[in-house]
């Protein structure tokens, strides 16, 4: 097991690699340093110095990947390869536009993003379940059908729709909670409940519809029908029996987005006004503050990475039949 | 009057050409036949397809470009012709009223006055609602009229509708296309097509069409937006950009999802190691985080390079078709995977062990034997994503990373009108209109995705 896991961790190295080199390349190769200075000072009346000056603050001003100026080892690390790209993986991410720290911002945008990712997460997971063991239970009768129904529209319904409606509903026209806005301690409670009960009813009819094919299969296997024959009551089928062995299939797809939690919602995060690292990605697109978003995608790849090898122990645990080697 | 051929227009006219091919091809596989009989014989697949085909519709006639002819002014030399910077589509031209007749700023569905109180220099002063200049300005300066009006509009647009939708009926009967029953005749296989379902769902279509056609001409059906211009007009034009995103985006990343998955499927060794790690690094960056760094880096490529469009439209043209290229590359890895495992599955037949026998070489054998078996599975893809793509590019266009902010769509509509429910009263019919319009697309999509899927997958063959 410890060997496996050693294994994993080296081999997400040559992928974080590949992620880093991707975003280098597109960084910096298909556009150069001079071309986003442009951008960001303006296309028109921009001189050279000011596109120099630009270049110096932020460091783009050496040379990609090999410095031939410099001596020695300098001549791979004064490179924007090496100060750039290198670098995130000692979790050095530099300073954003604003002259901060991108990773001391990080971990203080960390709690808010959890507070809100967390309570969707759970909430989410424990009601589509639950919604699909109810719709099996009832399998095959008119209630099963209006569900899917259900399930189907509510699939169809943009996001945005329930955020927007969601806001509009709640707090302009009931008046029960603020708009938007964060507070620290136990004050983020009427902050935060909005949104996770928008992102939790706009999550619910996809994953019920998915969780409720994944019990009907195992409903129809011989196992089920032997349980039941031995006399068992319908929900001790369900709970003792289906439930337990659809959970393989639903780890699959819900352990590896655990780890993604810390990186929240980009949508609702805006929406809300909560400060953490979704609304900090989203005002760094529309800043264009490559140096965030850079950090950002080298983060959400380390912890997807994570969140496969959680996919892969965590097999282990509900399933005794699979073997890590 | 000169044709302009966007590259999108170029790539829906080939993905239309394909799946006409598709469609002929498979008349003469049994199988695939069978396939396609059991989603014509679901009433709800039916009724969704021609929701899509109306869609469709609009949206094939939306792709139609041109530019105008400018009329000769004097000084420019006898015998050179100007064209209008204007691209304008075929849909423009049909809905021409609609395009041109433009208010002040917001005004609510069917109003005759603005929405906003403005200061009246004529008649002596005070604040009030102007009349709008297009909506309602048959009735007159009193107004006589104006509940009893619509209700004339609207039943003569019922009777409109009905007129256009018995033809169709009368055709129905006559084919005696139409079911003996309503479960049809028991043999539930061998069951026609529903085409009661069609039926059914064209009159509501063709209802609404009608309605909405006799009130267009004297009011704005679905209000104004900010700038004045007419809502229908503008979701009209969104449904155009709807469904290029979600058709586009597979078609172009469905060369390379096939050739990689079934190279490392069926080739093997490193090839499959490389594609492999190829996959799990695309894979590994969260997907908005890939689309607005590369949107981004597109942004300053296509500012960087003016020179590249000859207008506007090929610009922000030149953007959706990036973002549908962005949106490939995040989304090609899930079906790389499913082609890999099933070329895996295929590899070890009967009938392709046969062919290798027979010496046939390798590139035969995939085209020949392992490329149609595939074509299910790219089926399947190709309808499922559809759906999550119209939905992704509102989110997207709301990030600031969808399509280009001139480019009409249903996420810069709702973008631009989110703010408005602050108002009091509030403006809520830009942001109802696309919500709708996006959930009946997307609804659509979903029933007809299900029951393709349900026909073409094998593990449903009973």
């Amino acid at each position: 097991m410890l060997a496996y896991i050693v294994r994993r961790l080296l081999y997400a190295i040559p992928i974080l690699i590949g992620v880093n080199l991707i975003t280098f390349a597109l960084f910096f190769v298909v556009n150069s340093p001079d071309d986003m200075a442009r951008m960001q000072l303006g296309v028109k009346r921009v001189t050279p110095e000011a596109i120099e000056k630009w270049k110096v603050e932020r460091g783009y001003d050496k040379p990609l990947l090999w410095n031939a100026q410099a001596g020695g080892a300098a001549r791979a690390t004064e490179t924007i390869f090496f100060q750039k790209s290198a670098k995130m993986f000692a979790f050095d991410f530099g300073r954003a536009d604003d002259g901060r720290d991108i990773a001391r911002e990080i971990t203080t945008r960390m709690m808010p993003s959890l507070a809100v990712a967390i309570p969707v997460f759970v909430l989410g997971l424990f009601s589509a379940v639950s919604f699909a063991l109810l719709l099996v239970y009832f399998r095959a009768s008119y209630l099963d059908f209006a569900g899917v129904v259900l399930c189907v529209a509510m699939m169809s319904v943009s996001g945005l729709f329930y955020i927007i409606g969601g806001q509009w509903l709640v707090s302009k026209i009931w008046h029960l909670v603020p708009i938007s806005g964060y507070a620290g301690g136990l004050d983020a409670a009427k902050f935060i409940i909005l949104p996770v009960v928008i992102s939790v009813i706009g999550g619910i009819g996809s994953s019920t519809r998915w969780y409720r094919t994944l019990f009907l299969e195992e409903v129809s296997k011989d196992y089920v029908r032997t349980a039941r024959a031995k006399g068992l009551s319908e929900r001790a089928v369900l709970f003792g029996h289906v439930l337990r062995n659809a959970l393989i299939p639903i780890l699959t797809g819900v352990v590896v987005l655990i780890p993604l939690l810390f990186m929240g919602s980009l949508l609702i995060e805006s929406f809300f006004g909560i400060p953490g690292l979704g609304s900090y990605t989203i005002d760094a697109i529309n800043a264009q503050d490559f140096a965030v978003v850079r950090a950002m995608v080298f983060i959400g790849s380390l912890l997807y990475i994570v969140g496969l090898l959680l996919t892969d122990i965590s097999y282990t645990l509900v399933d005794p039949r699979v073997r890590l080697q | 009057m000169k044709v302009v051929i966007l590259w999108s227009d170029a790539l829906l006219f080939l993905l239309l050409a394909l799946v006409f091919i598709g469609g002929w091809w498979s008349r003469r596989q049994a199988h695939l036949r069978d396939a396609w009989r059991k989603v014509g014989a679901s009433a709800t697949a039916m009724a969704a397809t021609t929701v899509l085909a109306t869609f469709l519709l609009v949206g094939v006639l939306d792709s139609l470009h041109y530019r105008e002819r400018l009329p000769d002014v004097g000084g420019v030399p006898a015998g050179s012709t100007n064209y209008s910077n204007e691209v304008l589509s075929a849909l423009d031209a049909v809905l021409s009223p609609l395009r041109t007749r433009s208010e002040k700023t917001y005004s609510a569905p069917l109003a005759t006055y603005l929405f906003a109180k403005e200061s009246l220099d004529a008649g002596g002063g005070g604040r009030d609602f102007p009349r709008l200049r297009h909506g309602g300005a048959h009735l007159g300066a009193q107004l006589d009229g104006h509940g009893g009006d619509i209700a004339m509009r609207v039943l003569k647009g019922l009777g409109l509708g009905v007129a256009l939708w018995l033809p169709l009926w009368f055709f129905a009967r006559r084919k005696k296309l139409m079911r003996s029953g309503i479960h049809g005749d028991g043999a539930g296989d061998t069951a026609g097509p529903a085409v009661g379902a069609v039926l059914v769902t064209a009159l509501v279509l063709l209802l609404i069409a009608g309605v909405v056609v006799a009130l267009a001409q004297g009011y704005h059906v679905l209000g104004t937006d900010k700038v004045g211009q007419d809502v229908l007009y503008l979701t009209l034009k969104s449904i155009r950009t709807g469904l290029l995103i979600g058709t586009l985006t597979t078609l172009i990343m469905l060369p390379a999802a096939v050739l990689l998955g079934m190279l490392a499927g069926y080739v093997g060794g490193w090839v499959d190691d490389a594609i492999q790690y190829l996959y799990t690094v695309l894979n590994s960056i969260p997907g908005v985080l890939l689309i607005a760094a590369a949107v981004l880096m597109m942004q300053v490529i296509i500012d960087t390079h003016p020179e590249w469009f000859a207008s506007s439209a090929e610009r922000a043209d030149a953007r959706l078709l990036a973002l549908c290229l962005i949106l490939g590359v995040t989304s090609w890895t899930g079906l790389a995977r499913l082609l890999r495992g099933e070329t895996l599955k295929l590899r070890e037949m009967d009938y392709v062990q046969a062919a290798q026998a027979f010496g046939v070489g390798r590139l035969a054998i995939m085209l020949r034997h392992i490329l149609p078996n595939l074509m299910h599975i790219v089926l399947i893809a190709l309808v499922m994503d559809f759906s999550g793509l119209v939905l992704a590019e509102a989110v997207l266009s709301y990030v600031g990373i969808g399509v280009d902010p001139n480019t009409i769509s249903f996420g810069t509509m709702i973008n631009a009108a989110r703010m408005e429910l602050a108002r009091e009263p509030m403006v809520w019919w830009s942001l109802a209109a696309a919500f709708a319009f996006m959930f009946a697309l997307v609804l659509a999509a979903n029933l007809l995705a299900d029951a393709v899927r349900d026909a073409f997958d094998p593990r449903n063959a009973g």
